[in-house]
């Protein structure tokens, strides 16, 4: 599987990343380079084996539901780069420009 | 002041012992290993920020248990040890940089549990080391903050992306440090700088307060110059945590414990077709069938396995990594940390130019292949197809272990290469851990141990030993044999040098 110029586009617009034209080119063909080694993994037959996500099975282990301290707001906001009045502050949302 | 203290001589047992008889205090270990920093590290450049008043705190606590009478048996088992901590973990009082840009401000609001317990254990913290950016490399290159060097050849990467917790124990600026291995990034260093470096089973130490890679792998786990460091620091650390719904409750262990029993009728295989992979160094090689020929010696009963999907595992990993990290780094959109851009004209150009101008080239490659990898039409041949080769490779090594306790590659294909080698060829570099691989893809056990210099190369060589889930005692025990039968010397040039 060969990614294209439009492709490395689209991928970047999914994973928010402002791309230029250099690393768009850039990426398209080392993205492509590591795809050719990875798509070994194509040649498997794998058809009837289960998927692992952990390889480690735990069940759900919940722990006492007990209060307890949280981060206070002044640590939670301690690394914005902007906040108002005790919040996060972000551009406006509405009547913004996402293409979506 | 008495004599100084040369830390890279004295491991933590001794440190811990010598301050409980009031041969020296924990201040002065602590300012011996800020002076070793200071004359090493421009060389080196282990750290991205050094804690003299985090340590000195640290240091004078153990000093007031001993001035109350605290002898050898009172004090924690890592008393006045000097450690320091991957860059990726948060300790309050520090910056948790990971290497970029993006966080180069970020202040810790809360401590990572390993880093905590390291402390409550008596460790004196005396930094945060340098990684490649986000732990994405094998060569510490892609740190943002410019490269760590091998204290073996300073003209070497010290291999990554927990470099800078290698380079630091192998040049004794810190006794115990901690890194984190989600492909092989502590066993790959720890075998470049000639240290002794372990990933623990996963699930055995909590990830909370490290910033995640990928959560399905990553786990975090100590390097030191001795076999027996590493168990004391796994005593430190292993545990259940409430934090990290993934960490494992297992009843407690002594690393110690038995140790030093050898290896008589311990079943240890050499994985032959790994060994016979392209690209492993001759030296390498031989070093590998060496160490097997010696734990025969030494009444172990050795045989060879072959691990036949392991060949996989480095297409496995780099989907499952990739994308993993992919969706843990959504989370640096410039709002509630991190870079932002200043005049953004709405938010998701807001997020779009803030993580491309925060994130490095190979954070930027990485997440690009793991979007790509979960995104619609492609999530099945990728990450699905993945997880059933993760699938396969579990069971090639649950057979193995079936048959054999502990099992032998050598950690990486290569001794350390030059700075700049492989940096252009990212394919290159992430071939550098097909050996160190799926031990995470399995989520078991692995060690490097250094077990010479090459015949060709005159750099560190490491074996790595693997053992099955929670056999972390096991492998050490293995360990801890072929270090005494081999009494390799870590003192590397750069600090042979220093005295000279």
């Amino acid at each position: 599987m060969a990614l294209s110029e439009s492709e490395v586009r689209h991928v970047a617009m999914l994973a928010r990343l402002a791309l230029s034209e250099t690393q768009v080119e850039t990426l398209r063909v080392e993205l492509n380079s590591i795809l050719g080694h990875i798509d070994t993994i194509q040649q498997l037959d794998l058809a009837d084996v289960p998927p692992t996500a952990h390889a480690i099975p735990v069940v759900n282990e919940t722990r006492p539901d007990v209060p307890r301290p949280g981060l206070s707001r002044e640590a939670a906001l301690l690394n914005a780069p902007e906040k108002e009045a005790g919040a996060f502050l972000i551009p406006q949302m509405t009547g913004g420009g996402d293409e979506s | 002041m008495s004599t100084p203290i040369d830390l890279s001589t004295l491991d933590a047992p001794r440190i811990r012992a010598a301050i409980a008889a009031g041969e020296f205090t924990a201040r002065e270990a602590a300012q011996a290993g800020l002076e070793r920093i200071e004359a090493l590290d421009g060389a080196v450049h282990a750290f991205n920020q050094v804690t003299p008043d985090l340590a000195f705190a640290a240091a004078d606590r153990i000093d007031a248990l001993v001035a109350g009478g605290a002898g050898a048996d009172e004090l924690p088992p890592l008393a006045g040890v000097p450690v320091a901590f991957k860059d990726n973990m948060n300790l309050i009082g520090t910056n948790t940089t990971c290497s970029s840009r993006i966080l180069e401000n970020y202040q810790s609001v809360y401590d990572c549990t390993a880093v905590a317990r390291m402390l409550d254990a008596g460790a004196v913290p005396l930094g945060k080391l340098n990684m490649d950016e986000f732990a994405f490399g094998s060569s510490t290159e892609n740190s943002a903050f410019g490269p760590t060097h091998n204290p073996w050849d300073t003209d070497r990467v010290p291999g990554g992306s927990s470099g800078g917790s290698a380079a630091a124990v192998s040049a004794g600026m810190a006794a115990i440090t901690l890194g984190s291995d989600t492909g092989g990034s502590i066993r790959q260093p720890g075998a470049l700088c000639g240290v002794v470096a372990m990933k623990p089973t996963y699930g055995r130490v909590s990830r909370y307060g490290c910033v995640a890679f990928a959560s399905s792998l990553d786990q975090i786990g100590p390097f030191s110059k001795t076999v027996e460091e590493t168990a004391l620091a796994l005593n430190a650390i292993c545990g259940k945590d409430s934090m990290d719904a993934t960490s494992v409750t297992r009843p407690a262990e002594d690393f110690t414990e038995g140790l030093n029993d050898g290896v008589k009728g311990m079943r240890i295989a050499i994985v032959r077709d790994m060994l016979e992979m392209e690209g492993v160094a001759p030296e390498v090689k031989a070093s590998t069938l060496a160490m097997a020929e010696k734990y025969a010696a030494m009444g172990a009963e050795v045989g060879e396995v072959d691990l036949p999907s392991a060949q996989y595992g480095l297409s496995a990993y780099y989907i499952i990594g990739p994308a993993e990290a992919s969706s843990n780094l959504a989370r640096f959109d410039g709002i509630r940390y991190g870079h932002r851009v200043k005049d953004a004209e709405d938010v998701i150009d807001l997020y779009m130019r803030s993580r491309a101008e925060g994130f490095g080239p190979e954070s930027i490659r990485r997440i690009m292949l793991g979007t790509y990898a979960l995104s619609a039409g492609y999530y099945d041949a990728y990450y699905g197809q993945a997880q059933k080769a993760r699938t396969i490779i579990i069971r090639d090594f649950e057979r193995a272990f079936a048959d054999y306790d502990v099992l032998l590659t050598p950690t990486t294909p290569t001794t350390a290469f030059k700075i700049g080698e492989k940096s252009a060829d990212p394919l290159s570099m992430y071939l550098s851990d097909i050996y160190t691989i799926p031990v995470n893809l399995a989520g078991i056990c692995g060690l490097s141990i250094p077990v010479g210099l090459g015949a060709d190369s005159g750099l560190p060589i490491g074996l790595q030993l693997m053992g099955t889930h929670f056999a972390e005692s096991t492998i050490l025990r293995a360990a801890r044999a072929l270090e005494a039968d081999l009494k390799f010397d870590t003192t590397p040039p750069v600090v042979r040098n220093l005295g000279a």
